[in-house]
């Protein structure tokens, strides 16, 4: 038996089919491994999420196998696109049908942000009224900086407690623990062209 | 005191009787279909009242994606605005650049030389191809056909690898401005795009035989959200939904712009008006698109890729960093905008949704007055309830991926 | 059937009800009587071929006399080519004519005019807002109404979304002037409290 106590799971038998983990981490793996997404999306970043679901970048490989557009059949809320103030509410009420656990992300500079519309209409980023896990920059984001922010969510939901957020009657965003705040993806994805 | 009263207590059994007595009509249903569906493409709220199954009145209600973006020219230069454009009809950026370039050219007065008009071609005609690519993906994919998305997905993959090298950008390109374009055409651009272009015809026929003799399809398709010429004509509507219905109009055609007059290509008309024609349409623009093109890439002059005035487009980095009357109209140009005559006009493209018109009211100097967006999405959706009368709500959804219509032109 | 024959046309029939006809660019606008105009329009549609409506848009001259004006765009299929009408409407008397009897696609265009400048049209079968929600107290494309938006309610379809707050513009790059000549008149710096602190650290 090993004497470290992690979250993770270790082979701890020879015959390698028995595996003894703390049960934290295993229900931590089952759910970060089928964060099915409910996309909603709304403008431009919507077609790259399609993108992203589609074969080249296929999201169903990180688990992500449907998309649930039912908010009761989804554990993922991927914000696309630019909120304004009259689907706020639209977004707000779905969010809130979501079944606990549930995270989400804001994907594009205009969920994140209000993006390039600092306009009467726009809700300048979705944290207003709902809150967010991971932000990704971008204008659309690229597939793979979704995926990025997609594998970023999983190393969260990898550190959660999940039996205490189960037993405990405080309030659910007390008891995962988020260390650092919300996680911000922003980086150069582009292939490079030979010249 | 209290008062007697008789009461009639029937038995389920009588009011059943009762009922089937009555005129077989029951009640009405309000149903409530989006905003966030997953066949409703983006975010479009469609009211429907229903007999049952059957749609009596469909009343689209739009405004979730209203951005803003007329408020916001009025407070941006010319060049400031050309991201907003991608943004308008997102499924074909090049095409919305394209043509507030031309408006705006129109509007300054200025021409660009041929080799620009070639590539702002290849450009508008790659974007009708992305579009149509995912419209028809779209619809196939509602009416349940979930492989020719995933098909149609891949080819889309190939277009966005050339807008990345022609401008850097997959997806929301900005890659023309006023008076020419950002940058010229790399070197590799042609041949990548034969190359695509020699893939692309046989996917279409992949799909050509999935689809278009397929029962199923055609059953939820024939005769499924007919739009009568005249009614087309009334509602404004434009694009390969008119010409589904059977007017034969293509402002390509007549009113050729960019040098589409030097293209041969054919305009495909429909003659029933239904879902299937508007289906058939946008397949049979695609291979014309190839056809156009082929000959761009032919016929692609070499040249200047900007218009040579000083005024409006930006001069050569070069002299900008050693002479000074560069380096004064490209300060000039940044910090205050182009100096457009005072006027209004309006150009319009044949965009692969339909005609997006820019109504540019000018007073000089290098923020526009009024920038009016004539989105054919906006347009088209009024069509809806003329189409969706007297279908059942399975129909609606065939409906709505038939007209290809996109909420963030018919928003703005 | 040119647009000068249409406009010619026009003004024998309407005569006194017409403007001078301005060429730009190669299009034509006539400004019309306000009276006249479903007449106008019908004549056009029936007996000139402009069975289309391309587009209506309203337009606010804040500074002008007669404030807002209606323009409408017909376009010819047979005989291909546009013609502008405009008409010009004071703010006192707010208030069109509609022309969804004669075509039935100005419905949707005349919501949005109404919508986003405040102008009514007479006769409309459903006038009320498309672009904004119903409740919106303001009509955003007026020149006096700030790019960034002024608080207002939400919808009642919105549940715990909040307010609808001004965006925070904090003198950021995209509060603008228009027709401002320098891009420093049309910019305003943001007040950088961060510098601000440092300069004053400095001095103190």
């Amino acid at each position: 038996m090993s004497e470290k106590v992690q979250l993770g799971f270790d082979q701890k038998v020879e015959s390698r089919d028995l595996i003894i983990t703390r049960l934290d981490a295993a229900i931590d793996w089952m759910r970060k491994n089928s964060a099915w997404p409910m996309p909603m999306g709304l403008a431009c970043c919507a077609i790259e999420l399609m993108a992203a679901g589609a074969s080249r970048f296929d999201i169903a490989r990180f688990g992500s196998e449907v998309m649930r557009f039912s908010p009761r059949q989804s554990d993922l809320m991927i914000v696309a696109g630019t909120c304004v103030y009259k689907t706020a509410g639209v977004v707000k009420r779905v969010w809130d049908q979501m079944a606990e656990p549930k995270w989400c992300i804001a994907m594009g500079a205009c969920a994140s942000s209000g993006g390039m519309y600092r306009s009467y209409a726009v809700v300048q980023g979705i944290d207003r009224f709902m809150p967010v896990d991971v932000y990704i920059s971008g204008c659309p984001p690229r597939p793979e900086a979704l995926l990025e922010g997609l594998m970023a969510l999983q190393n969260q939901i990898g550190q959660e407690r999940a039996i205490k957020a189960m037993r405990s009657d405080a309030p659910v965003t007390s008891l995962y623990s988020q260390p650092k705040g919300p996680i911000i993806i922003r980086g150069e994805y582009a292939p490079k062209f030979k010249a | 005191m209290a008062t007697t009263q008789n009461i009639e207590l029937i038995d389920s059994a009588a009011r059943a009787q009762r009922t089937f007595e009555d005129k077989l009509g029951g009640e009405k249903m309000i149903l409530n279909m989006g905003p966030s569906h997953p066949s409703t493409h983006g975010v479009l709220r469609v009211v429907l009242e229903l007999d049952g199954e059957e749609i009596i009145n469909a009343w689209p209600d739009i405004g979730y994606l209203h951005r803003g973006d007329e408020k916001i020219a009025e407070n941006m230069t010319y060049t400031q605005f050309i991201p907003y454009t991608d943004r308008l009809d997102y499924l074909a950026p090049l095409a919305n650049n394209v043509a507030y370039a031309y408006a705006v050219e129109k509007l300054c007065g200025i021409d660009v030389p041929p080799r620009c008009k070639s590539i702002r071609v290849i450009c508008a005609e790659l974007a009708r191809i992305s579009s149509h690519l995912l419209g028809i993906g779209a619809m196939a994919m509602d009416i349940g056909a979930m492989t020719v998305f995933l098909w149609l997905f891949r080819e889309r993959e190939k277009i966005y690898d050339l807008c990345e090298l022609i401008c850097g950008a997959r997806f929301t390109t900005s890659y023309t401005r006023i008076g020419g374009l950002a940058n010229d055409m790399p070197d590799d651009f042609l041949p990548m795009m034969r190359k695509f272009l020699k893939d692309l015809p046989a996917t279409i026929d992949e799909v050509d035989k999935l689809l278009t003799r397929n029962k199923i399809f055609i059953e939820r398709n024939r005769e499924i959200g007919v739009l009568s010429p005249a009614d087309a004509i009334d509602l404004g509507v434009t694009g390969p939904n008119l010409r589904g219905s059977g007017v034969e109009w293509d402002i390509r055609k007549a009113h050729p712009y960019g040098g589409y007059e030097n293209y041969q290509f054919d305009v495909p008309v429909g003659t029933m008006g239904d879902c299937f024609d508007r289906y058939l349409c946008r397949m049979e623009e695609m291979r014309q698109s190839v056809r156009i093109l082929h000959q761009a890439a032919d016929t692609m002059p070499d040249g200047l890729w900007n218009a040579p005035e000083a005024k409006i487009v930006l001069p050569e980095k070069k002299a900008v960093l050693t002479k000074m009357e560069e380096l004064i109209h490209h300060f000039i140009n940044v910090t205050e905008g182009i100096n457009a005559p005072a006027g209004e006009v309006y150009f319009s493209a044949e965009n692969p949704k339909g005609e997006l018109g820019f109504y540019i009211i000018s007073k000089g100097g290098g923020t526009p007055h009024r920038l009016k967006i004539r989105a054919p999405s906006f347009v088209n959706l009024q069509a809806v309830p003329v189409m969706a009368k007297g279908h059942m709500i399975g129909d609606m959804v065939a409906i709505l991926g038939s007209l290809d219509f996109v909420m963030g032109e018919c928003d703005r | 059937m040119t647009p000068q024959e249409a406009i010619k046309q026009l003004e024998t029939r309407f005569a006194g009800a017409t403007g001078v006809p301005v060429e730009f660019r190669g299009e034509f606008t006539v400004t019309v009587a306000r009276e006249k105009l479903v007449e106008i329009c019908r004549f056009l549609k029936t007996e000139c071929g402009f069975d289309m409506l391309t587009d209506l848009s309203g337009v606010d001259n804040f500074g002008d006399d007669s404030r807002y004006e209606v323009d409408y765009l017909l376009y010819s299929l047979k005989h291909r080519c546009h013609l502008r009408l405009k008409i010009v409407v004071p703010e006192d008397n707010l208030v069109v004519d509609s022309v969804t009897g004669v075509w039935r696609t100005a419905d949707w265009h005349e919501r949005e005019a109404f919508d986003m400048f405040g102008i009514r049209f007479h006769g409309h079968p459903n006038l009320r807002r498309i672009l904004m929600w119903d409740g919106y107290p303001y009509h955003p494309m007026r020149k006096d109404f700030p790019l960034a938006g002024l608080p207002a309610d939400l919808p009642e379809t919105a549940v715990d979304a909040g307010r609808a707050e001004a965006a925070p513009m904090i003198g950021g790059p995209f509060v603008t002037t228009s027709g401002a000549r320098t891009a420093a008149d049309r910019e305003p710096r943001q007040t950088d409290t961060a510098s601000e602190r440092f300069e004053k650290k400095e001095t103190s």
